[in-house]
Parts: C-alpha cells; sequence; structure tokens
C-alpha cells in the first residue's frame, strides 16, 4: 500500500512540474490547487471549534450537579466530596508537548525542503522529525486517554452534567483532529521510508504543517479557555 | 478587422459532438466531468423538487378546506417537515449546485473543478443522503420535528420514534456533501481563472456562487456541531438539550439559525447571479454598476451572519438584542434593495427581448420584491411578534424561495438548456409554463398574507371553518394546482427538447460571456485552447463592441496579457483569444486567430459537426473514477450504523466500523491513483 502511495506522490509531482503551463495545470495564483482548499478547510474548521468552544463557555457553571471543573463539589445526597476535576499541572505538560510537536514539524519540512543538499547531521533528517512530530502527537494523546479515564473513575462522565457533556466533546472533537494528524504524519513517513521525500514533495509536507499547526493553535486555546480561565 | 461576424450557423441535424464521448451507465457512475456532474445534479434536484412539491400538494389538499381528513396530524407533522427539508437541501440547494458545476469553470475559463473526483464525491453523497433522509417518507416515519428540527423537541424525550434519527443523521450526511463541494469552488474560483480574468472580470454568476461557497464554508460546520450535539444526545445520552439538566433551550436556536440564517443566502444568491446573467444578455447591456453589485453580494455575505436572531424575537431575548438584531436586519435590506435598481436599470433603455428565461429573471425582480418587503416588515420586533409563526411568514419566505430563487433557476434552466444540451427549449411552452407558474404562485401564496395576519398558524393540520381562513386557503389550494402545472409543462419542455429542440449553435442568445463562446453543448476539455479576457464581457468585445464601450478594460490586465494592436483598450479590438494561449509567451498553436472563431471553424469543418478530442488536441484528461461512488457508500454505510446502534450496539458498531474501513479503503485507493495519465 506504501508502494501504491509513493508512486502516486511521484507522479502528481512529476504532472506539477512538468505542466505547470499547459492547460488543465495552469493556476491563478500560482500556487497549487491543494493549498487554497487546505485554507478553505481551515477556515471551515475554525467555525467548527468556535462553536464547540462557545457552547463550553455557555454551558459553564450552569451545571446542575458536580463534579466540576475547578471547585470541588459535596454530592448533597451521598456527602461524598468531588474534587476540582481539572489537573492543570498534567495538562500544562501535555500542552507543551503538543507545541514542540509543532516545533518538530516546522524542522520536517525544513528537511524535506533541503533534502537534496548535502546532509552534514541526523538532525536535518526529515524521517527523525516526521517521526517525532507524529511521536509527540500521540504522546498527546495519551495524555488526553490518561485524562479521560481519571475523570471517568472520578466520577465525571460525559452524561454526568453539561460541563461533562460540552468537555468530552469539545476536547474529543479536538483529539480526533489530533488523531487523523498523526495517521497523516505516519503515511508521510512511510513514503520517507519507502523512497526518501524530496524537495519536490515539500508541498505535501507543507499540508499536513499547516493542518498541524492549526490543530496545535486551536489546543493553545482551548488550554486557555476550559483550562486557565477559572 | 473591427468585428467577427455573429456565429451564424446553418441550421443542423445535431448539436458539434466530440468523437471519443462516452456513453453508458458506467461512465456516468465513473465521471468526473464538471457538465456531467451538472446534469446528474440537475435531474437528481428536479426529482427533489417534484418530490417536495408533491407532499405541498397533499398538504394544500389537506388544507383546501375546514376541519378535512385526508391526512392525519401525524402524517402532516411528516409532510411539512419533509416538504421544508426536502425544498431547502435536497432540491434548490442542489439545483444550485447544478449550475455551479455546469457554469463556473466554462465562466472562468477552466478545463474543468479544481479537483473533480471530489466534486463527483460531493454528488454521490448528496444523492445518498438524499435517499437516506426521503426514503422514511414510504414507511411513515419520515422525520416530523420540522425542516429546523428545535431541540428540546427533537431530543430522545420528546420525540422517541426513529424519525427524527432519519432527519439528523440525514442532514450531517448531506453537510459533508455540501463543504467538499464548497471548498472545491472556492479553490476553483481563486486558482482556476483564465489569464486575464482577474476578480472584477468574473461574470455575476460566478461572483455569487463565489460568496455562496464562503456561506457554506463558515455556516455548515456550525450546523455540523449542532447536529452533533442532537446526535450525541439522542444515542449516547449526553445533556446538550436536556432543560432538566439545566441546558439552555435556546442552545439549538442560536446554533441553528448562525447557519440558518447565511443558508437563507446560500438559497437566493445562486439565483440572484443567474439573473444579472440573464437581464444584462436579453436588455443587450451590460450589468448596470458591476463593481456595486460586487460589493453588495459581498455585503450581503458578511451580514447575513450578524442577523440570526431575527428568527427569534419571540423567545424574549431582551430589548438590546432585539434592537441589534432589527437593525443590522432592515440594514441587510440595503444591499439587497441596491441589486433590485440595478437589475431595474440595467433594463432601462436597454432592448428588452422577452424570452422564456428573461421572463422569469424579471419575475424575479418583482416577486422577491415582495418577499423582501414583507422581510423588512418582520424585522421590527414588536411587528414579528404579531406574524411569527403565523401564514404571513409562510407567505414572505416563499415568496422568496419560490418567487426568488426557483424563478432565477428557472430562468437559469432555460437559458443555459441550449448550452449544454445544444438544443434550445420550446419558447411557447416556456411562455405557458411560465405565465401558468407566474399565476399560479401568486394565487398561491398571496392569499397566505391574509390568513396569516388573521393569525392562522403555520404547521397546524387544519382549522375550522368559523375562523374566517377558508377563502384564504381554498385560493391558496386553487393556486397550488396551478402552480404544478406551470412545473409540469416545463418538465415537459425539458424532456421534449432534449431530443427535438432546435440546435441552438455556440451562442443563441448574443451573450457576453466566456461559456458562449464554446460549442454547445461543450466538449469533455470546455476550451480548445486557453482563453485570455480583457474585460466583463469577451465576447461581446468581439462580436459587439459598441455595447462594452462603457465597460472599463483593465490597461494593467491588458498590458500583462501582452495584448497587441491599437484598438486593445478601446474596445474596437478582437481581444479575445487572441495570439497565443501560452500565459509564459510565444506564438501559440494557431497564433492570431481567435479562440471562438477556431472553435466554430473546426466544428464546421468536421462532417456532422464533430469537434476534435481532447487527445487530438493535447489536452490533458482527468480520468474517470468509481472510486468517488464507493467512498461515498462508505461514508453513508458508517451512519447508518448509528441507526442499528438502539438495537444492538455489537450491531450498530460493527456496521459502522465497515463503513469505516470501506471509507479508508476506497479513500487510499483514490489518493493513490493519479488524476490524469502520465504525459
Amino acid at each position: 500500500m506504501a508502494g501504491a502511495a509513493s508512486t502516486t506522490v511521484d507522479q502528481i509531482t512529476s504532472a506539477n512540474q512538468a505542466d505547470t503551463h499547459t492547460q488543465g495545470h495552469y493556476t491563478t495564483t500560482g500556487l497549487d490547487n491543494r493549498k487554497i482548499a487546505i485554507w478553505a478547510f481551515i477556515g471551515s474548521e475554525c467555525m467548527l471549534f468556535t462553536s464547540l468552544i462557545s457552547t463550553y463557555l455557555i454551558y459553564k457553571g450552569r451545571s446542575l450537579v458536580g463534579p466540576y471543573p475547578h471547585e470541588p463539589w459535596t454530592d448533597p445526597a451521598t456527602k461524598k466530596v468531588f474534587p476540582a476535576i481539572l489537573d492543570i499541572p498534567v495538562t500544562s505538560a501535555s500542552t507543551f508537548v503538543l507545541l514542540m510537536s509543532s516545533l518538530a514539524m516546522v524542522l520536517a519540512h525544513n528537511a524535506v525542503v533541503n533534502a537534496d543538499k548535502p546532509r552534514t547531521s541526523i538532525w536535518q533528517s526529515s524521517k527523525l522529525w516526521l517521526g517525532l512530530t507524529a511521536f509527540l502527537g500521540a504522546v498527546f494523546l495519551c495524555f488526553q486517554a490518561y485524562e479521560f479515564t481519571s475523570f471517568v473513575h472520578e466520577g465525571l462522565t460525559i452524561r454526568t452534567n453539561l460541563f461533562g457533556s460540552s468537555f468530552f466533546t469539545l476536547t474529543g472533537f479536538h483529539g480526533a483532529h489530533v488523531t487523523a494528524g498523526v495517521l497523516w504524519l505516519l503515511a508521510l513517513l512511510a513514503i520517507d521510508f519507502k523512497r526518501g521525500l524530496r524537495p519536490s514533495d515539500a508541498l505535501a509536507v507543507d499540508l499536513s504543517a499547516l493542518y498541524w499547526h492549526f490543530v496545535d493553535v486551536v489546543w493553545i486555546v482551548i488550554f486557555t479557555l476550559v483550562y486557565l480561565i477559572q | 478587422m473591427a468585428t467577427i461576424a455573429a456565429p451564424t450557423y446553418a441550421p443542423a441535424a445535431a448539436p458539434p459532438r466530440v468523437a471519443d464521448e462516452p456513453t453508458g451507465l458506467w461512465s456516468w457512475l465513473t465521471t468526473v466531468d464538471h457538465k456531467r456532474i451538472g446534469t446528474l445534479y440537475l435531474f437528481t434536484s428536479l426529482f427533489f423538487f417534484v418530490w417536495g412539491g408533491l407532499e405541498a400538494a397533499v398538504i394544500r389538499a389537506q388544507l383546501a378546506g375546514p376541519n378535512m381528513t385526508i391526512v392525519s396530524a401525524e402524517t402532516y407533522n411528516q409532510l411539512f417537515t419533509m416538504h421544508g427539508t426536502t425544498m431547502v437541501f435536497l432540491a434548490i440547494m442542489p439545483l444550485s449546485a447544478a449550475f455551479f458545476n455546469l457554469l463556473i469553470p466554462l465562466q472562468i475559463g477552466a478545463r474543468d473543478v479544481a479537483f473533480p473526483r471530489l466534486n463527483a464525491f460531493s454528488y454521490w453523497i448528496y444523492l445518498l443522503g438524499g435517499i437516506f433522509i426521503t426514503a422514511p417518507v414510504l414507511f411513515h416515519v419520515a422525520p416530523d420535528g420540522g425542516w429546523f428540527g428545535y431541540a428540546p423537541l427533537t431530543t430522545k424525550a420528546s420525540s422517541p420514534g426513529i424519525n427524527i434519527d432519519f432527519w439528523v443523521i440525514g442532514l450531517q450526511i448531506l453537510g459533508i456533501s455540501t463543504l467538499a463541494a464548497s471548498f472545491n469552488f472556492i479553490t476553483t474560483i481563486v486558482n482556476m481563472r483564465a489569464p486575464g480574468m482577474n476578480m472584477m472580470r468574473m461574470p455575476m454568476f460566478t461572483w455569487n456562487a463565489f460568496i455562496t461557497q464562503f456561506l457554506v464554508m463558515l455556516a455548515f460546520p456550525v450546523i455540523t456541531i449542532a447536529l452533533q450535539f442532537l446526535i450525541f444526545d439522542r444515542f449516547f445520552g449526553t445533556n446538550f438539550y436536556t432543560t432538566a439538566a439545566g441546558a439552555d433551550p435556546l442552545l439549538w436556536q442560536h446554533l441553528f439559525w448562525i447557519f440558518g440564517h447565511p443558508e437563507v443566502y446560500i438559497l437566493i444568491l445562486p439565483a440572484f447571479g443567474m439573473v444579472s446573467e440573464v437581464i444584462p444578455t436579453f436588455s443587450r447591456k451590460p450589468i448596470f454598476g458591476y463593481p456595486v453589485m460586487v460589493y453588495a453580494t459581498v455585503l450581503i455575505g458578511f451580514l447575513g451572519f450578524g442577523v440570526w436572531a431575527h428568527h427569534m424575537f419571540a423567545v424574549g431575548m431582551g430589548p438590546v438584542a432585539d434592537s441589534v438584531f432589527a437593525l443590522t436586519t432592515m440594514l441587510i435590506a440595503i444591499p439587497t434593495g441596491v441589486k433590485i435598481f440595478n437589475w431595474i436599470s440595467t433594463m432601462w433603455g436597454g432592448a428588452i427581448r422577452f424570452t422564456t428565461a428573461a421572463k422569469f429573471a424579471i419575475a424575479l425582480v418583482g416577486m422577491f420584491t415582495v418577499g423582501g418587503i414583507s422581510g423588512v416588515m418582520h424585522s421590527s420586533p414588536p411587528a414579528d411578534l404579531q406574524q411569527t409563526d403565523t401564514y404571513f411568514i409562510v407567505a414572505h419566505f416563499h415568496y422568496v424561495l419560490f418567487g426568488g430563487s426557483m424563478f432565477g433557476l428557472f430562468a437559469g434552466i432555460y437559458y443555459y438548456f441550449p448550452k449544454f444540451i445544444g438544443r434550445l427549449m420550446n419558447e411557447r411552452l416556456g411562455n405557458w409554463s411560465f405565465w401558468t407558474m407566474f399565476v399560479g404562485m401568486n394565487l398561491t401564496f398571496f392569499p397566505m398574507h391574509f390568513s396569516g395576519l388573521l393569525g392562522m398558524p403555520r404547521r397546524i393540520y387544519t382549522y375550522d371553518a368559523d375562523q374566517g381562513y377558508t377563502l384564504y386557503n381554498q385560493l391558496s389550494s386553487i393556486g397550488t394546482a396551478i402552480l404544478i402545472v406551470g412545473v409540469a409543462i416545463s418538465l415537459y419542455n425539458l424532456v421534449r427538447s432534449w431530443k427535438k429542440g432546435e440546435v441552438a449553435g455556440n451562442d443563441p442568445w448574443g451573450a457576453g460571456t466566456l461559456e458562449w463562446t464554446i460549442p454547445s453543448p461543450p466538449p469533455d476539455y470546455n476550451f480548445a485552447e486557453l482563453p485570455r479576457v480583457t474585460s466583463r464581457y469577451p465576447l461581446w468585445d468581439v462580436k459587439a463592441p459598441a455595447l462594452t464601450r462603457e465597460v472599463p478594460h483593465s490597461e494593467r490586465g491588458d498590458r500583462e496579457l501582452e495584448v497587441q494592436g491599437p484598438g486593445a483598450l478601446n474596445g474596437d479590438h478582437d481581444v479575445l483569444g487572441t495570439a497565443d494561449i501560452n500565459p509564459t509567451g510565444g506564438p501559440g498553436p494557431r497564433g492570431g486567430a481567435p479562440v471562438m472563431a477556431n472553435a466554430m471553424q473546426r466544428a464546421s469543418e468536421r462532417p456532422g459537426g464533430r469537434l476534435p478530442t481532447a487527445r487530438e488536441l493535447g489536452i490533458p484528461m482527468p480520468n474517470p473514477s468509481i472510486w468517488p461512488l464507493v467512498c461515498a457508500t462508505g461514508v453513508v454505510v458508517m451512519f447508518c450504523g448509528l441507526m442499528f446502534l438502539e438495537k444492538s450496539t455489537k450491531l450498530g458498531v460493527s456496521v459502522m466500523v465497515l463503513g469505516g474501513l470501506w471509507t479508508a479503503a476506497s479513500l487510499l485507493h483514490w489518493l493513490t491513483t493519479p488524476l490524469e495519465d502520465a504525459h
């Protein structure tokens, strides 16, 4: 399968290079169509997350029962005390991991752009940086899996209250986006191992990078609005 | 060398064709050609238009007299829900999409859309999603919560049946189609305009389509989330719309109308664009105030996101919110009014030809104004409180949607049929159809103003004889019967003209935009040579320069294109397609001869009007592919899995996993197969 994938990238790239000026490949802006499309897609995604985040904020503090995000809650029936749910130190760590993955992504793109130059050190390897980006993304997802599991153990599920519904849906949607991004990066990594990514593949990496940075920026907004502001 | 003679076609037996045109069912299932996909959209949406119309006919039969019992209250709920859902999502939007597909690449001088296979995928999702949401009608389990599906009414607690499940999942499926198409068309318009076709030279239809795509791109994610919340509430027990858990009963209304009001402009802007093509052609004048028309469209798109809560005045948002939304709503009437005046000014002093297309277009100007004025009436909250949920609102939005959108799109059908089929529709039948529809439409919807002001509520399946609604309802029901006859004549005309219509030639109407420079029907590659554009009406520049003397021709654009000759800037020239087609410079294969003259000549050179094939011209063409259809099927299967969840979690999850794997596998195959052969 990876073999087939690499053939395509070859063909797409060669087609782009050879036929930029013939009919059917002429573009008004000189940019590849896919670059325009990913920006349109990201614009659309902005509204998707705006809706999710707005709903979370509208429902903040309106849950009739706990547990609550920032303050402890005592169940009036059982007198059981539920501590504040959100664990800011742990999530700060996962946020740092995701931010670093963006740095790795930039270096991966840079490595692909310069893939034809003679390589002097391992730090110029696109495989290293693509792999690291995907790895850090996966670590972030592990953090999220841990967070979700511990919340459920502490008594907060997606059905418990408005906070649970809006929190799990918002962060779950973000997690799904990170998962898609990790799969995308792994596909690129597979192509890289199969035949090596060349500067002519820079656009393919650039598209995934735009998506990855976008998902990262969304997390910064979520982290600020959901975790930091009480 | 002032002008080139208008295309004088000797009466031909058949429209010109390319020799290697594929035929048969498989060629339609695998097509990635924007014109064929547009044709598929056209027929599917017309089918759903008839379907939704029949639902309306049953509604009107039920309301033809007091206390009638043709249908039960439950069936009536399903009927008005499905009538609205069908007309909005399955008839008008896809009919507009048919024209986006058919026209955008031709109007901007492109070979196809930016992503031909994604385009096919959009269509197949639309078809399958349409079947998904419509089929329950046959089993009497159709959605019954209104086309707006207000939660908490549509939550499991209030609507336990599977009716709403079909609605919420069906709309989610259809949203994928619309969003994918919006990315595709935005990219196409931004990036695939022919050399010289700068933004301010784009035909008005393309401009309106462009703004519509931005509205789709930004509004559809909001309903996606609203629907997702509802799906989670219904299937997984979340609390988004559970008021018992403290949920805001207005959350759905806000999310829905943040989508729903831009949606109104998604429905009307394509029709506005169509009219802006038809009126100049049949007035033989360039559109009046082109830049203002463009800015008005942009402004409508922008303000369209700031007026949603005028659908919610009755919920009591407080004086501040009411005032703000009343003001923005009044404000948005300004750019819309600008358009009305610009169309009138375009016609003013023009040599108007009253073809069927022109009649529908001019009727839009009048009928939309009626709907627009009643719309401004309920922008005022005190007035709205009296009118909300009455038939007055029904009258208002049917004037906008039928007198506006549908009339505009019917104008488009009559106007563009000859371009895509190569034959003219019958004008006599068209004339009959127009006047029948015009009378029927007004007789149906005008009395609703009165029944509404008398207080007749919407969505109630019957009324009493002593309430005073009987006369107006009888008039409306008679009007509907007339309207159905009118639509039927046009559909008959369409089918009949398919084979028997008069052969049209490239430019049957004497229009000015790029799509009329190429043969009808256009060959699969559209333009034999990449056109070069130096004004808004390139064809008029060549055929009737006197018409465009007032139209600005960008000097910069001309310089960039190295247009030769002293007449290049004053309209007395043959700029279109002059010389080479290669934007990098150097003479093209047929240097010096205008594109359309070439195309016409080539068509007439060959026996039977055969056009050269893409291969002969050396134009790379996208390969047909079945994978968009396979992939779309997988997506729909995945969503179907949700329907089984309640019966058996294991079965539901299995179906979803199967659909997911199916989608992933076909997507992989799709992405790893090149669009074009290596060349």
